[in-house]
């Protein structure tokens, strides 16, 4: 169905139709996998690197400002790409990796290239968030770095890490449905193929639907999950 | 323990056990006068000072502009008294005080405690010498993440305390600082007093032989305050500990410290006893300070009917 000979409430009504489902469902399934597996390989490096930006910051624990001003440019360099043209950019790195340049797995390379600055970011952004007299206590304790970092920098600030993760967790998904235009399947494939190449508006609208519910799920969770943390610290 | 320094007003005398011209007595004729002019005895043995800092600079630069902080500061602390060392803000007196665990990093100078040369030490003594030392803060610096009980067993942990000992350490702290049916809470839900309470028994669980009270008090109410101090008061007592009180509350000075300093402008500029200092000022800021404070005991005298 389509919007050019269709009126919009028929097109709505069809957008529910049985097989029309039936082949999105699997296309929710690869959205859902990418999305899941990019996000962790995001939330590791992504929180490595933002703790490495925090710790070698000039006013941090270990100030090393060669590597600080290096991660740093790296962080903006990856940044500044597009997200299409990081996804054509990684088209050789994936084929280097998986042997091929196309399917959910290469995918997962450019997303994750280019979500892992941003929440690098965000952690970054988080971790200086806490109260320098936190780790000034820390110190006069005689705690390590190590120990600052794994036992008051992190648990301070869980609640914001998880909102942030959120964030960084929305804009993978907004980046799987671009990486489906070059061959990546999912949901973005999906709109692409039948919503944009063949005017199929039904396939289209349940995309967006699917689209939008994930996204809202994913945001009520992390919003839950970090008021039931702040609200056991008895912080709200 | 007998309080260091102990004075008796019967006698009209003072009885010193350190270097007394440090601290404004003055010798005339083999007899000694406290800074007020009273005559008073004065042990010239000279006891070994538990903290001493000798000429100590700290510079900071920022926007190209050097701030000047301390500008050569001597001070000594005798081991299991009460020092409080008070000042106006951006007199250096926080400066100060994180120079002594080496939170910051004097420009030149020494810093001494019980013997250890804080400024030389290697960063993994740096850390052992840390634990010794206590320190609680104007605005409490709890790990908000943690319970009562972990904010107190941390420094426990971070030295590898086993477990059990570490339990009935806790247990022993949080009932010094009337803390023991809080420890399941979280620091988010306790008051301003209960919370440097937290702080207290967290600086104290490692048996330090120094605690920095880095305006500990300033961020409470007047009763609160009071009850700190108390508390601050009692364990001195109890476990002889040393304390040095930074502040820029004269109540607090007059109500818990034996011996005081006036740092003005990264100097001290005056140093001896609380009462003598307040009665004799010989500096603007000792001043200024008994001035305030005097008013300020006047209007509670009208009050209830007798300030602190």
């Amino acid at each position: 169905m389509s919007l050019l000979n269709t009126p919009l409430w028929e097109v709505i009504k069809g957008s529910f139709a049985a097989e029309i489902w039936q082949r999105i469902s699997p296309a929710i399934l690869e959205t859902l996998y990418m999305t899941a597996l990019s996000s962790a390989i995001m939330l590791v490096f992504g929180l490595a690197l933002g703790i490495l930006l925090t710790v070698t910051n000039p006013d941090g624990l270990v100030p090393l400002k060669p590597l600080y001003s290096g991660a740093g440019w790296l962080i903006n360099c990856l940044r500044s790409l597009p997200q299409m043209i990081m996804i054509i950019l990684m088209i050789p790195v994936a084929r280097l990796f998986f042997g091929k340049s196309y399917g959910t797995n290469a995918c997962i390379i450019a997303v994750a290239a280019s979500c892992i600055p941003m929440y690098a970011r965000i952690v970054e952004s988080s971790l200086l968030e806490i109260g320098k007299g936190k780790v000034e206590a820390a110190k006069s304790i005689g705690s390590t770095n190590l120990q600052i970092i794994f036992r008051v920098l992190l648990p301070e600030t869980i609640p914001s890490l998880v909102r942030g993760f959120t964030v960084a967790v929305i804009a993978v998904i907004s980046m799987t449905a671009l990486a489906g235009m070059f061959g990546a399947g999912g949901i973005g494939d999906i709109a692409v193929r039948f919503g944009y190449q063949r005017f199929q508006h039904d396939m289209l609208f349940a995309a967006v639907y699917v689209l939008i519910i994930l996204v809202q799920l994913v945001q009520f969770s992390g919003d839950f999950a970090s008021r039931q943390i702040l609200k056991k610290r008895n912080l709200i | 323990m007998k309080p260091v320094g102990a004075r008796s007003d019967k006698l009209r005398a003072v009885r010193l056990y350190f270097l007394p011209e440090q601290y404004g007595e003055t010798k005339k004729g083999g007899i000694w006068y406290a800074g007020g002019g009273r005559k008073c005895h004065v042990t010239e043995k000279p006891m070994d000072d538990y903290i001493k800092i000798v000429d100590l600079y700290k510079t900071y630069h920022a926007h190209g502009a050097a701030l000047h902080v301390l500008k050569g500061v001597d001070l000594s602390v005798r081991k299991g008294e009460i020092f409080g060392i008070i000042g106006f803000s951006g007199a250096g007196k926080s400066t100060l005080a994180r120079c002594i665990n080496r939170l910051e990093a004097p420009d030149s100078g020494e810093v001494l405690v019980g013997g250890t040369d804080i400024l030389r030490l290697s960063k993994g003594d740096l850390l052992k010498e840390r634990r010794k030392i206590g320190m609680i803060f104007q605005t409490f610096n709890l790990f908000e993440a943690k319970t009562v009980y972990k904010n107190i067993s941390y420094p426990l942990e971070i030295s590898g305390v086993p477990k059990k000992e570490l339990r009935q350490r806790v247990e022993e702290t949080a009932e010094l600082v009337g803390l023991a049916d809080k420890l399941k809470a979280y620091p988010g839900g306790l008051s301003g007093g209960q919370k440097q309470r937290v702080g207290i028994a967290r600086a104290l669980v490692n048996k330090p032989d120094l605690l920095l009270s880095d305006e500990a008090t300033s961020a409470l109410d007047p009763q609160t305050t009071l009850q700190i101090l108390e508390l601050l008061k009692e364990i001195n007592k109890v476990t002889g500990i040393t304390i040095l009180m930074i502040t820029h509350e004269l109540d607090a000075i007059k109500y818990a410290c034996e011996r005081m300093a006036v740092l003005e402008d990264g100097v001290i500029i005056e140093s001896g006893f609380v009462r003598d200092i307040f009665n004799n000022p010989h500096s603007r800021t000792g001043e200024l300070f008994a001035k305030v404070f005097f008013e300020f005991q006047r209007s509670l005298n009208l009050v209830d009917g007798g300030g602190i």
